[in-house]
């Protein structure tokens, strides 16, 4: 990767279509390498999620059009929640199998153009219609149900297990659940507020997010990503290239995808894929991934992390850009990645390893800095317009290798200090596919 | 000036033009853009195919799982599925057990748009006696501070079959 864009995310940006959008991303990304002309470009991936919210069908090819890139090769991409993370993965491909030499990545989505909760039946129409999305098909709902289950399966059973009565037992387990949910929105929304790309900067306490109002039991608001418009770039190119264009090449050393059942119904109950790190008896009665887990994301990691040698990802990592799409999945992400055990999520918050050093947040963290987690402010605080979410990760994790953030964000706070390995993780459906990918410093 | 629903993220209306619908937008920085609102709705033919029994089975007032016939393999899936996820075989219809405990659940304040005139409602997984996989449903007579995963429960079923996942439903079990 030899260079990124990304333009700020919006609720609504009714002066730029998605063409300019991308348009503005692109040019963002191409003045910074000058010896690459558009013209040198061999092709492009460009990714947006919802034909209902563009209502546009080939408005890829309208930004192909717009960019004018014609007749070079291209495709479209689409991956639910985790297209941003695809068209990563599929640019790279592109490279990496020798087809192309230079591959622009662009996403982008238009979220604004329906009302809110129309947004939301949109998006529940990633659901199964048959079966799911008639209920009250609502993505708060699935991700409420899934951490509903996490909870049980990691605070009733363990830190609530003396309680009796189960209602009250499963009442103080959600309590503690939501509080240390309530952690992961602080810390995001807080970090925003030193990236001028954020949507949703602010400093809370937990007290405001659990007062904020309550969505799908247990999520509260500041704890669920909004609906934003948006467009992010990367260009990727050939090792021998990418010296030429910059003398900060950003390298990636590890892409790892995974699936599972569309239907959280359908998810099996049979045993963990392990990190090298883990051992069979850790989860000798955990029936996984069941609902409360992702093994999308289990798969993808692992798949990333042995293709770039990492065994020990809390270790090998200098920081991870991840999928909060919700402050549940964000917690529920850090086992999937292998950050910490399985069942250790919510200590794992606790800790402060996921928090950022540099900034007071008003918490107890003790091990802040040891793996800073979403350092951005990921898609709580920066905005989830789906298709440029996984671009917009790749292009805060190239600025955090290149140690560009103070160039970029016009504050150095978010820098993570000699940061030489980074993931970024996007994440689809209900889990329904993950991209996992791993980036270096290449200088 | 009143602004159109559909607008309700655009909050600089500077200008209604005379077309119902149609305004000016001023951003921050000055830059006017024309917006319309520009309606959309479609009737789809849409056939449940291989899940069709299933969907009869709850006008009938039967729940109806399915089993994969390769004997070897067996899974039973809730959820009902033409074609086995584990093996591949295919799968025959069973019954189920119309009573079931909650696996997980949730209460929506908030909805899509089509249901948020019927929250809050109660959404929860059901686990059965004898089948592998789960089935997601609405939890009717009861409220959130009643619930709590392994509540027994029990299937009701619409008299007028509408031949939608929602002919049935779950209540606390008598």
């Amino acid at each position: 990767m030899v260079s990124g864009g990304v333009t700020k995310f919006a609720k609504a940006r009714p002066a730029t279509d998605f063409r300019l959008m991308v348009k503005m991303a692109y040019d963002q990304a191409m003045a910074e390498i000058p010896n690459l002309t558009p013209k040198q470009l061999d092709g492009s991936r460009i990714a947006y999620f919802s034909d209902h919210f563009t209502r546009q069908l080939k408005a890829a090819s309208m930004v192909q059009d717009y960019l004018g890139l014609n007749p070079k090769g291209s495709v479209r991409l689409e991956w639910g929640g985790a297209t941003g993370g695809e068209c990563f993965q599929a640019a790279y491909e592109a490279i990496a199998s020798g087809r192309m030499d230079s591959c622009l990545a662009a996403g982008f989505e238009t979220m604004s153009r329906v009302a809110t909760w129309k947004g939301n039946e949109f998006i529940a129409l990633a659901s199964d219609t048959n079966f799911d999305f008639p209920l009250g098909g609502f993505y708060t709902g699935y991700y409420a149900l899934m951490v509903i289950r996490h909870i049980y399966e990691y605070l009733r059973l363990t830190k609530f297990s003396h309680v009796r009565d189960e209602r009250e037992a499963q009442r103080l387990a959600v309590a503690e659940g939501q509080r240390v949910m309530s952690w992961v929105s602080v810390k995001n929304h807080l970090n925003a507020t030193h990236n001028p790309y954020a949507q949703y900067p602010k400093r809370l306490t937990v007290q405001d997010v659990l007062n904020s109002e309550m969505i799908s039991y247990p999520l509260t608001r500041e704890q669920i990503c909004t609906m934003s418009d948006g467009a992010a770039t990367a260009i990727l190119c050939t090792e021998s290239v990418a010296k030429r264009l910059t003398d900060r090449p950003i390298r990636i050393t590890g892409v790892g995808t995974g699936t599972d059942t569309m239907r959280l119904a359908d998810r099996p109950f049979g045993s963990v894929p392990l990190f090298p790190h883990e051992k069979v008896k850790d989860y000798e009665d955990l029936p996984y991934p069941g609902v409360h887990s992702f093994r999308a994301g289990r798969t993808a990691g692992l798949e990333a992390c042995r293709m770039a040698g990492v065994t020990d990802p809390l270790r090998q990592f200098d920081f991870i850009e991840l999928h909060d799409a919700y402050a549940s999945s964000e917690i529920q992400t850090y086992e999937d990645l292998g950050l910490c055990k399985y069942g250790e999520g919510y200590d794992f918050t606790l800790s402060g390893a996921p928090f950022l050093k540099n900034i007071d947040y008003g918490l107890s963290v003790p091990l802040a800095g040891k793996l800073p987690v979403n350092p951005s402010g990921g898609l709580i605080a920066c905005g989830h317009p789906v298709g440029a979410t996984g671009l917009m990760q790749a292009v805060f994790a190239f600025w955090q290798l290149q140690g560009t953030i103070r160039q970029h964000f016009g504050d150095p706070t978010l820098q993570v200090r000699n940061a030489r390995r980074g993931a970024i993780h996007s994440h689809a459906g209900t889990g329904s596919a993950v991209t996992v990918s791993i980036l270096e410093r290449g200088f | 000036m009143g602004k159109p629903k559909t607008f309700e993220h655009f909050r600089d209306v500077q200008e209604e033009l005379g077309r119902s619908g149609a305004a000016i937008f001023r951003d921050a920085s000055g830059v006017e853009s024309l917006v319309i609102d520009s309606p959309y709705s479609i009737h789809y033919i849409h056939s449940y195919a291989e899940d069709s029994e299933f969907f009869l089975g709850l006008a009938e007032g039967k729940l109806l799982g399915s089993r994969c016939m390769n004997h070897a393999c067996a899974f039973t899936y809730a959820t009902p599925r033409g074609h086995c996820m584990v093996c591949g075989s295919p799968t025959t219809w069973m019954e189920l057990p119309t009573r079931g405990k909650v696996h997980s659940w949730t209460t929506c304040l908030f909805g899509s748009e089509a249901f948020l005139k019927e929250t809050p409602y109660n959404l929860a997984l059901v686990e059965f006696e004898g089948a592998g996989s789960l089935l997601l449903v609405r939890l009717k007579d009861c409220v959130q501070s009643e619930i709590y995963i392994g509540m027994p429960v029990e299937a009701r079923f619409a008299a007028e079959p509408k031949y939608s996942i929602t002919d049935v439903w779950f209540v606390p079990a008598k």
